[in-house]
């Protein structure tokens, strides 16, 4: 399954990767490799069988409607290369 | 509800080669009610200063693992119900990739493929007897993203995450509607049963309500569906008609030029009344969605569902043919009535053992009217049903007149009391002893002696001696009788 060059653009676009125009070639083809690989999957008989979702046997746990965390504005803040007026600011987007 | 009801008219714009019929479908984000958000701990209060609600889930901050609410589940779930849908006891959240400064996951945590909620149905009416329902097609939890404030700075976006994990209820109808004016309704309905529910607040300005509008055009009689364009991020029904019909007719202007409509997200813009591409949009609907890795399937057991059943409040439609049937209200002063829950209350205390149509009156055009004018609200007002209901009684029993019961209820209105003792202290009673009213008439009579003389010629000047008697008595002679005597005294001179 062959990966094309406008194919691998477009994923590291959406992923935000910048990749070089020279360097695409290659990694259409890792790309590919890899896909090959995940191919195989699709040569067993799965017909029947339940997803599984959980190596071992458990249930979604579930949490109670208690606000116990927040209020730590400076923490979260702490990390941001910009805060501003308790915002985090970032290079303008506009529709 | 009854099936003799009839549909609305499709809204139809006429066009120069064709009639063109308008189908809408709508995407309503309902923010939930909870106190904390969908994933994580922190607090969903509206309001607060910038990234106070806000913690080390919703910042995404590395390693960190969403755990779901139950209440908010509970919530959806009990939404589902309000709108006669199926529960599905087994669903599943996906991952929906995009970047975007206030979603800082990278990735929104939504249902695709199994949502928790299907088909549902909704009716709006439009006026007496004309219904359209509305078909739900699924409704699943998703979180809110955060705010992004593009004004204080000229070359930075500010970015509150408070909002950032909230949860949503996307709820998505079938293209059912077929004018702007059902669109509308649709959002209220939904609004309003949510409201009964206690499951979103419906604070359109606030942005707890906001909807995504689908729009197509297809010629009249057509059952295909064209290309629709999707109208995002509305949260005023106002602007949903405008843009609805802007779109519409753009729609229509393209198809009968022989172009063709090409599918794509469009925003509305009040200032214009235009709706414009945004064509930013197009190429990030690769969402790429797969399962959470971080979340095992939500399953639901049949008998917390039975519950939250068991909790479900009466819901407007029934309350609605309810309060038709059990005390002969009008359906105009039906719909006011149960336009909020609270309302419907108060005006059921009122009613207790009164005659329906007068206390329904009394409630909206009195009370709600007062209300209004003041800007408060049902469980603010100044008079209680006790004290309405008392003001009824004085009415049905012919002590005090309808003007002096409506004075009455300025003074309770502005100085509280019980009716009862205010009548009695203000001498407020209507008079309805015979022989003062004769009296009185015959003063009157005599106090006029030219216009006595008038109404021999024309007898249609009755009505002067009604009004002098009414100023003599300050408004307090029974009405009925003033008339009934002073026919009788006239029919004498």
């Amino acid at each position: 399954m062959g990966l094309s060059l406008d194919e691998a653009r477009k994923v590291a676009h959406l992923a935000r990767i910048h990749v070089e125009e020279r360097e695409l070639p290659d990694i259409a083809n890792e790309l590919s490799v890899i896909l090959d690989f995940m191919e195989q999957l699709n040569e067993v008989d799965i017909e029947g069988v339940e997803p599984m979702t959980s190596v071992t046997p458990m249930k979604l746990r579930l949490r109670k409607d208690k606000v116990t965390t927040g209020g730590e504005k400076d923490l979260i803040l702490s990390n941001a290369p910009l805060p501003e007026q308790g915002f985090f600011s970032v290079p303008k987007v506009v529709e | 509800m009854d099936t003799k009801l009839r549909e609305p008219e499709s809204k139809i714009i006429v066009g120069t080669k064709d009639n063109w019929e308008m189908v809408i479908g709508l995407e309503v984000h309902a923010q939930v009610v909870s106190n904390a958000k969908l994933f994580s701990s922190s607090s969903t209060t509206f309001g607060t200063s910038p990234n106070s609600n806000v913690d080390f889930v919703d910042a995404a901050m590395p390693g960190m693992l969403p755990v779901l609410n139950e209440f908010c589940v509970e919530q959806a779930i009990k939404t589902g119900l309000g709108l006669k849908a199926e529960i599905n006891t087994y669903s599943v959240f996906d991952r929906k990739n995009y970047f975007y400064p206030d979603l800082p996951q990278g990735y929104q945590i939504s249902q695709l493929y199994h949502p928790l909620v299907g088909e549902g149905e909704v009716f709006i009416e439009l006026e007496p007897g004309v219904v359209r329902r509305v078909r739900i097609e699924h409704i699943h939890l998703e979180q809110d993203a955060g705010k992004s404030l593009h004004d204080i700075h000229p070359s930075f976006s500010y970015v509150d995450l408070n909002r950032t994990g909230i949860a949503l209820m996307e709820i998505v109808s079938h293209p059912d509607l077929r004018s702007p004016e059902e669109a509308a309704a649709y959002i209220l309905k939904l609004r309003q049963i949510m409201r009964y529910l206690g499951t979103c607040d419906g604070n359109m300005q606030n942005g707890n309500l906001r909807a995504d509008v689908n729009v197509s055009v297809r010629p009249q009689g057509s059952d295909e569906l064209y290309t629709r364009c999707e109208i995002k991020n509305m949260n005023s029904t106002r602007f949903i008609q405008q843009a609805i019909d802007f779109e519409a007719n753009r729609q229509v202007g393209i198809w009968e030029d022989g172009g063709t409509v090409l599918q794509e997200t469009r925003l509305y813009d009040p200032g214009t009344g235009k709706t414009r591409s945004m064509r930013s949009k197009e190429e990030a609907h690769d969402y790429r969605y797969f399962p959470c890795p971080d979340l095992l399937p939500l399953e639901i057991e049949p008998e917390w569902i039975e519950r939250i059943r068991d909790n479900i409040p009466e819901l407007p439609d029934e309350l609605k043919d309810r309060l038709i049937r059990q005390y002969g209200v009008s359906n105009y002063d039906a719909d006011v009535l149960v336009s909020e829950k609270e309302n419907a209350e108060f005006f059921e205390q009122v009613v207790i053992n009164r005659n329906g149509k007068l206390a329904a009156n009394w409630v909206i055009n009195e009370l709600f009217g007062s209300l209004n004018k003041e800007g408060l609200t049902i469980k603010e007002s100044p008079i209680s049903p006790e004290q309405l209901g008392s003001i009824l009684d004085l009415i049905e029993n012919g002590e005090i007149s309808g003007k002096i019961a409506k004075n009455l209820f300025e003074i309770i209105w502005s100085e509280g009391g019980d009716p009862l003792k205010i009548v009695d202290e203000r001498q407020m009673r209507q008079v309805s002893d015979t022989g003062s009213i004769e009296s009185i008439i015959r003063e009157v009579l005599a106090e006029n002696p030219s216009q006595v003389e008038k109404y021999k010629k024309n007898p249609k000047l009755a009505g002067f001696f009604v009004g002098q008697v009414m100023k003599k008595t300050a408004g307090k002679a029974n009405p009925k009788l003033v008339n009934e005597i002073l026919e009788k005294i006239l029919a004498e001179i």
